[in-house]
């Protein structure tokens, strides 16, 4: 399977770098300052492939961090901050779109 | 209930040591996620959308009340309270945590469950019928060969990487309620003009990108020989199978690229060598296996005590559970019971950690502490004397499980799509959540007779929608869900695959287009015990597409 980093990223506008976190699994966003964040306001927003290969290189280097990452595109809310694009990746933002069981049976 | 030997005990413990080492070793860095993953898949533990999901073998679908307490406990501690009974009869946890999992195969294993051959291209866990060894009419008990099966192919050296998963299930009624045929290898055991029982072997069934129903490579097969020929099976299609392209390596491919005729020439060719040899089943192996499937002690009693009928009478809610839900056991004065885990509004399969508590407790009351899955994604309770059919019904009620839809428009398969699943296109849980408010009228849902609506969130099809009644399969066109409908699929001995009924519809059509195809149906059928199937069997796809999109 080819890795991220030797696949060329086309970016044709704002973009995140997301993965999930190695111990429990949890949807992060790369930082501007190499750290991971669980919220997407956190994320450092890159909008040209040079810096979306950089910023991915960097996010997969930290194995221990997180995994799969990958480049996710995101919009730029009216408070100029990221926004998901499509549900996939608002679901993994906000979690499942259903009420979780417990609130059915007992 | 099966009783687990030494041997399969310590393997169990075994692995969850070596599991416990793994984790800690890739969570020090000291493994990469690529030398991890597939460790972890060995073990059921995949990465979904927003946490590990781990998946529990439940052999043939059996579990003892311990092993369901101990799944509730699992929820409760380690997920959030609840757990997901899947279509091959598993249970999945989808809010695990990596550095939780070796304390979770450790609790586990102390019940005797654990999550190998849950993932990877191994011989999966090996499904049968719910009610298996209490059907009325059943030649025996198919989970002594899933069992003997279970046991050979259990980390089996030669069949541990196989070139794709691989599916086994067997039956030993004349219904297949285990869909043998939509499987890799399908096994129907039934009695020859001879009174001998045997197997009539199936393979290269499936569904997923390219679905085929499964054809028959050997009518008749003698039981001491289902270990070899079974065997040889698996090294043709691990010889000779597509490993160049994941979308072309199951067996299905391979049985449809040769045609079923050559394939079973190599199978045969394969199996004759070993056939008399140490895979020949000595029949005190079998008897040996067959005698740790222990049965409860029965009482003798009759058939319908009076009591049923009384409040059968008194009670719609009673007579309606008893006539949707309880079926006849092969003992006299018993029946086997089947618990919907479809409420109205909710999430196909799923049961929280106090209703799986509640249910080992009503099981230990009333069914010898013995517990089934569907793969319908239902519970049942095999062992119930009918005189305890009230009380049982007023518990399980409390709990929300006994809704009478078993079977009908509202007991729907669903994946668990994109709200979980990685590798989904599209949502399926709440479309099965709107549908099964549209049919929540029970006197409708009755008089539309058995309709089954299965549902996948992807082409992998999980949610088996080539074979619902009704199949709805979501896609995504340019970001936005749609979902293709297919008619006119079956599941059973007659299994068919669905056929499209046209363009895709987006995300908010979909219940309104079911609902038209129902409405379409009444319209159509013959008589009122017409079903949903066999109307469109003979009428076919045409008046049912003219009804749907003239309106939509």
């Amino acid at each position: 399977m080819t890795s991220p980093l030797e696949q060329k990223l086309r970016i044709t506008g704002p973009v995140v770098v997301t993965a999930n976190r190695l111990g429990d699994g949890a949807v992060v966003y790369r930082t501007l300052n190499g750290n991971w964040s669980t919220a997407l306001a956190q994320a450092a927003v890159v909008d040209n492939a040079p810096a979306a290969t950089t910023l991915l290189a960097a996010a997969i280097a930290d194995d221990i961090g997180a995994v799969g990452a990958y480049v996710a595109p995101v919009r730029l809310g009216a408070d100029g901050r990221p926004e998901p694009v499509n549900l996939r990746e608002r679901i993994r933002s906000a979690g499942p779109t259903i009420d979780l069981p417990l609130t059915f049976g007992i | 209930m099966y009783v687990y030997d030494d041997l399969d005990r310590t393997l169990v413990a075994e692995r969850v040591a070596e599991f416990r080492d793994q984790v800690r070793r890739r969570l020090s860095g000291e493994l990469t996620e690529e030398e991890f993953k597939p460790l972890r898949l060995m073990n059921g533990i995949y990465l979904q959308l927003h946490a590990y999901m781990a998946r529990i073998a439940i052999p043939y679908g059996t579990l003892s009340s311990d092993q369901l307490r101990m799944l509730a406990h699992v929820g409760r501690r380690y997920d959030r309270g609840y757990g997901h009974f899947t279509t091959r009869q598993n249970m999945q946890f989808n809010w695990i945590k990596l550095e939780s999992l070796p304390d979770v195969m450790e609790d586990l294993g102390r019940v005797g469950l654990h999550g190998m051959q849950t993932s990877g291209n191994c011989v999966r866990n090996i499904t049968t019928d719910q009610w298996a060894g209490v059907a009325a009419g059943e030649v025996e008990d198919p989970r002594i060969w899933a069992e003997l099966l279970r046991q050979h192919c259990t980390m089996h050296p030669e069949f541990t990487f196989l070139p794709r998963k691989f599916k086994i299930a067997v039956t030993a009624s004349s219904h297949d309620r285990v869909a043998i045929k939509v499987h890799d290898i399908g096994l129907r055991l039934y009695r020859n003009g001879a009174g001998e029982a045997g197997f009539e072997v199936m393979v290269g069934g499936g569904l997923g990108r390219t679905p085929f129903i499964a054809k028959t490579i050997k009518p008749f097969l003698p039981k001491r020989d289902i270990v070899s020929y079974v065997e040889a099976i698996l090294r043709v299609y691990n010889q000779a199978a597509r490993r160049d392209n994941i979308y072309k390596a199951r067996i299905k491919i391979l049985v449809h690229d040769l045609g079923a005729e050559a394939f079973a020439k190599a199978v045969e060719a394969e199996w004759l060598p070993i056939k008399d040899g140490p895979l020949a089943l000595d029949p005190a192996v079998i008897a040996d296996i067959a005698a740790r499937f222990s049965y409860p002690d029965y009482a003798q009693l009759d058939d319908d005590p009076p009591e049923l009928a009384r409040l059968r009478k008194a009670d719609r809610r009673f007579d309606a559970w008893l006539g949707n839900s309880v079926t006849n056991h092969k003992v006299p004065g018993h029946a086997i019971v089947t618990l919907s885990l479809k409420p109205e509004g909710g999430p196909p399969g799923d049961a929280t950690s106090a209703q799986m508590d509640a249910i080992a407790d009503i099981a230990d009351l009333y069914s010898f502490g013995e517990i089934r899955v569907c793969h319908e994604q239902n519970l049942v309770l095999p062992h119930v004397a009918q005189r305890d059919l009230p009380a049982l019904w007023r518990a399980l009620d409390a709990i929300g499980v006994a809704t009478p839809n078993v079977g009908l428009v509202s007991d729907i398969i669903a994946c668990p799509g994109l709200d979980y699943c990685s590798l989904a296109n599209a949502r399926a849980i709440p479309v099965a959540q709107e549908l099964t408010r549209r049919f929540r009228d029970l006197d409708l849902a009755r008089d539309l007779g058995r309709l089954h609506i299965n549902i996948s969130g992807c082409i992998n099809a999980c949610g088996h929608h080539h074979v619902g009644h009704i199949g709805i399969l979501g896609v995504e066109k340019n970001g936005e869900e749609f979902y293709q409908i297919t008619i006119g699929g079956r599941a059973d001995e007659k299994a068919e695959l669905g056929a499209l009924l046209g363009p895709a519809v987006p995300y908010g059509q979909v219940a309104d287009v079911v609902e038209d195809i129902v409405a379409a149906y009444v319209e159509l059928r013959e008589r009122p015990d017409e079903s949903f199937v066999q109307t469109v069997k003979r009428l076919g796809v045409e008046p049912f597409k003219e009804r749907v999109y003239a309106t939509h």
